[in-house]
């Protein structure tokens, strides 16, 4: 058996942080991953990094992911491609700009600083935009980074620091003694008096096996991406209303998103889904008229968990003394990630966080909810 | 029952003939403007060689194919110039892409996956320059088009297809410069012998060798490759002999290949699973002796079932397609199912000595320079990619996903078989053990632009 | 590079364009055969600046020799037949 500090369940951006984070403090942790670490969402989303147009409630922790972000060389020693860019939100309505400055309002009031880019100006500054665009949004300090390398460089980092990472160990036994949490990975037990429920869209049952059933639902993006274009897309994009984001790497390829693929009731596989391709597919092409020439070479999906209130839970069990959760990241979690394992690693340590949490809380699931 | 046959190969042909024979009106998908496949492909209309020109030996093979394909056109949901980008098994249903620009949806209850090989390739500096081809490339170019990919090139790679190109090019007035075989004459000898299984194909396999060397082309075995030359185009060859002894060879153009690898890429996603197959030393989709996968109803026939050759692919299309009716409670032809299974136990034997007589010469591509392109779309090294495993990539995917490798336009067709050498070497584990790379949708690029 | 028309030659000659350029060509070449043949010398450039690629393997396969086809849309050289006037960008 094989005694440890803090347990993690699940090698995404949020586990792989928390071990870092709290390996360099000093703390005994085992992280254990089912496949390879970023094996999941982490590894194949679209990479954006963005705090534009998250729910106030959600901000606080989007900046201090940021922050995060900016320092991620220094951290794991490797950039991940991380490319503050500007995230460009377009508006192609009178009623989408008025959404646009709406939420300007409220960034600003958080000390974030979006900027809008009127009718005249987008035409000038955006010449490859159609005119169905007719103003946006700019938070120049977000951005986009290698999906595929985010989760890989912070266990890297982990590792050095200490931290006992170990892939291909799928946790398949799950208990707590009173004082320690137990558990059986791969035919190892491990135990100890922290657990770090990070395990994305089935950390959901992670929570039912304490009792804190959540109304949790799959959530697989469909994602595709280009050949390699000139390069002449400096920002990530996104629309008001969602259902298309793209961006254009310094290689050339466009990748772009929007609407949903599928995957199978045990989810051993996702898919694209062609209808959801061809409806972005168009609605790229409307926006970006030059996309026309552009050919696919690729598609894909992932799975994230989504809650209907689209918080993630995030914070200490109702159940279970020493286990905290941290799932569901709704689609945004890329960007939250390396903040997520700084939380986690504050609260283990130091019992607070200076993000505010309470919207993230798994007591928000009321009984009757849970039976919808 | 609606029955979908994807390839006009010879294995989608004989697939094909069955079903017709049984009453059953299957929609036939090809992605070229006509059936044929590559042995037997036929040159656009306008083209004047007669079949003995372009087929040689194989002619009255293709006059046989040809006659069943145009038989079976009328007879048949015949759909040329459409390629299936897609499959969803769960739903079964194809998308499909005509003329390169219409997206379109086939509905399945079987399917009956025919969709051939390609060249299998040793990266070398310089081969993306043009005027390097494969051997196929080099081969169609003078079936299908009439002219060479040069005047005087270099053939380098093994097996059937190095000499048989030879020749094909000396007689249509070309002058090969060299032919440049990496397999040893006494791995040949020896495994020849089990080549007496199908003994016409290896005289036939022997008397190309006599017939080059009859027409002065320069055959050198046991080489090894070292690099292409040439600024635009192709100036030389720099090979070294058995001897270690360094030569260059002075040529316009160059093809190269070392066996076949299936096209299975839809079988991957109509979620077949792959094995290893150690004699091939290709990932081959999981199929019983009958062709039937292990997904309901997908069958699969032919090269890209596993490198069979010609005549397995039109015995294995027919067995194929009487698994399928079987299944679907239909007529099927018991004499010939046994009779089809005798003869594919045979051919079976002789393309084991065959695939051991010609090795993909995994130890070169092991070797290959840190800065050789391995993946030509993406143009990443083989020092990336041993950065790669130097990064924590225990297989091929994630070294895609570290590397870029096998992330182009062609999916890995071609970087897949010597990537995955270079990083079993660098990781000191057998090839096998760095699995293979998972295919995505689609299968070749498809437009943004949607028609239809 | 030389590619050499070596048999089959008797067949009606056509035109095209490539990059605003008059280009002889056969009907029944692909756009990638009579490119060549013409001396083009390649048929579309590497995006990650090793040069000029000429398609590899023929048969649309390797995905290497894709040009714009005015009108049509992108398309492999190797798969598509010329057509009398058709104007192809090289990209
Ligand atoms: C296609 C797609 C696009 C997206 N785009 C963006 C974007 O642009 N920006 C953004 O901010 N967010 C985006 N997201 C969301 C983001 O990717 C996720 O919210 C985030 O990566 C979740 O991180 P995680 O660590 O919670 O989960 P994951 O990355 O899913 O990690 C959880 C890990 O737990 C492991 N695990 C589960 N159960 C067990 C077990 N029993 N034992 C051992 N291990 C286990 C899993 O194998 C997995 O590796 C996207 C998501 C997807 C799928
Ligand atoms: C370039 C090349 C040259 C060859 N030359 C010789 C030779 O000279 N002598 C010899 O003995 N053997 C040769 N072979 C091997 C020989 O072609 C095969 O053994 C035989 O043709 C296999 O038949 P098949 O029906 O399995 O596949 P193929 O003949 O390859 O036919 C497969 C067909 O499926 C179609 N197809 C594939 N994918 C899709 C899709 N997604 N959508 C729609 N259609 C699709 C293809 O267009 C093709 O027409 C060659 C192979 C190649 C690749
Ligand atoms: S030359 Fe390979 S796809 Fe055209």
């Amino acid at each position: 058996m094989i005694q440890a500090d803090v347990l993690i369940v699940g090698g995404g951006g949020a586990g792989t942080s928390a071990a870092l984070h709290l390996a360099r403090r000093g703390v005994r942790v085992v992280l254990l991953e089912r496949g390879l670490v970023g094996g999941q969402a982490t590894g194949v989303n679209y990479g954006g990094v963005r705090q534009q147009g998250r729910h106030p409630a959600g901000i606080p922790l989007a900046r201090k992911s940021r922050e995060i972000w900016s320092r991620i060389r220094e951290l794991t020693g490797s950039d991940v491609e991380f490319d503050p860019s500007g995230h460009l939100k377009l508006a192609r309505s009178a009623a989408d700009e008025a959404e646009l400055l709406r939420w300007n309002t409220l960034a600003v009031e958080h000390g974030l600083r979006p900027r809008m880019i009127g009718r005249n100006a987008i035409r000038e500054l955006y010449p490859h935009f159609s005119d169905v665009v007719i103003a946006g949004s700019l938070m120049e300090e977000d951005g986009s980074a290698n999906p595929r390398l985010l989760a890989p460089a912070l266990a890297r980092a982990a590792r050095k620091a200490g931290a006992d990472i170990r892939e291909g160990h799928a946790v398949t036994g799950l208990e707590h003694d009173g004082t320690d949490f137990r558990l059986l990975a791969n035919g190892t037990r491990f135990a100890a008096p922290w657990l770090l429920n990070c395990a994305g869209f089935w950390g959901g049952e992670i929570a039912r096996q304490f009792g804190e059933a959540v109304p949790i639902e799959k959530l697989h993006p469909n994602m595709l991406v280009t050949e390699p274009l000139p390069y002449f897309l400096r920002e990530s994009l996104g629309v008001v209303g969602g259902g298309l984001y793209m961006r254009q790497i310094a290689r050339g390829n466009i990748i772009f998103g929007g609407g949903r693929g599928e995957s199978d009731a045990g989810i051993t596989f996702t898919r694209p889904r062609p209808d959801a391709a061809f409806e972005v597919m168009r609605s790229a092409i409307a926006v970006i008229p030059r996309l026309e020439h552009a050919m696919v070479i690729r598609s894909w999906s992932g799975t994230d968990g989504t809650f209907a209130d689209h918080f993630p839970v995030l914070g200490p069990s109702r159940t279970t003394p020493g286990l905290i959760h941290a799932f569901g990241f709704c689609g945004e979690g890329f960007q939250t990630g390396p903040g997520v394992g700084a939380v986690l690693s504050e609260l283990v340590m130091d019992g607070v966080t200076d993000v505010p949490l309470e919207a993230f809380d798994i007591g928000r699931f009321t009984a009757a909810q849970i039976a919808v | 029952m609606r029955i979908v046959v994807v390839g006009g190969g010879p294995a989608g042909i004989r697939a094909v003939e069955q079903l017709v024979r049984a009453g059953v009106t299957p929609i036939w998908i090809e992605e070229g403007p006509d059936g044929g496949g590559r042995i037997t492909q036929r040159p656009p209309p306008g083209f004047t060689r007669d079949h003995a020109a372009l087929y040689g030996a194989d002619a009255g093979r293709a006059r046989r194919l040809h006659a069943t394909l145009d038989a079976m056109k009328p007879r048949t949901d015949w759909r040329p110039d459409t390629l299936v980008w897609n499959i969803r098994p769960q739903d079964k249903v194809l998308h499909t892409l005509t003329n390169g620009a219409a997206q379109g949806e086939v509905a399945y209850d079987a399917l009956i996956l025919c969709t051939g090989a390609m060249d299998r390739v040793l990266p070398l500096p310089g081969w993306t320059l043009p005027g390097v081809t494969t051997l196929g490339g080099a081969q169609v170019a003078l079936k299908s088009q009439g002219v060479g990919i040069g005047a005087n090139p270099v053939l380098i790679g093994t097996g059937p297809l190095l000499w048989l190109t030879a020749l094909q090019y000396a007689k249509a007035g070309a002058k090969p410069a060299a032919v440049l075989d990496t397999t040893d004459f006494l791995t040949k000898a020896r495994f020849g012998a089990g080549m007496l299984w199908n003994l016409p194909t290896l005289l036939r396999g022997m008397g190309l060798f006599a017939q080059l060397k009859l027409r002065g082309v320069k055959l050198h075995e046991d080489i090894t490759p070292l690099a292409i030359e040439g600024v635009d185009g192709v100036t030389a060859v720099h090979w070294r002999d058995a001897a270690w002894k360094e030569h260059v060879t002075p040529c316009d153009a160059v093809g190269m290949g070392w066996g076949l690898k299936p096209e299975a890429q839809l079988a991957d996603l109509a979620g077949v699973p792959f094995d290893y197959d150690a004699t091939q030393q290709n990932w081959v989709p999981r199929k019983d002796v009958a062709g039937r996968a292990p997904v309901a109803g997908v069958y699969l026939a032919g090269d890209g079932a596993g490198i069979g050759g010609v005549e397995v692919a039109e015995l294995a299309g027919a067995r194929a397609a009487l698994a399928a009716l079987g299944d679907a409670h239909l007529p099927s032809d018991m004499a010939l199912t046994q009779h089809l299974d005798g003869r594919l136990r045979t051919e079976r034997r002789f393309r084991k000595a065959l695939e051991q007589a010609f090795p993909y010469p995994a130890k070169l591509a092991a070797r290959m320079e840190d800065s050789t392109s391995v993946c030509r779309c993406e143009v990443i090294t083989a020092g990336e990619l041993r950065a790669a495993a130097a990064a924590d990539a225990p297989e091929v995917n994630r070294a895609k996903a570290f590397s870029r490798v096998g992330m182009g336009r062609c999916q890995g067709r071609l970087c897949g078989t010597p990537a995955a050498a270079v990083l079993a070497k660098a990781l000191s584990v057998e090839v096998p053990e760095v699995g293979r790379l998972r295919g995505q949708p689609p299968v070749k690029p498809v437009p943004l632009q949607q028609v239809g | 590079m030389t590619v050499t028309r070596l048999l089959d030659q008797d067949r009606t000659a056509i035109t095209f364009t490539v990059d605003g350029v008059q280009v002889p060509a056969k009907q029944g070449d692909t756009l990638l055969t009579a490119m060549l043949t013409a001396g083009l010398g390649h048929v579309r450039t590497s995006e990650f600046g090793d040069g000029g690629r000429a398609g590899f393997c023929w048969m649309g396969a390797c995905q290497d020799c894709w040009v714009l086809v005015v009108g049509k849309g992108v398309r492999r050289s190797c798969t598509t037949l010329v057509e009398p006037g058709i104007e192809v960008v090289r990209r």
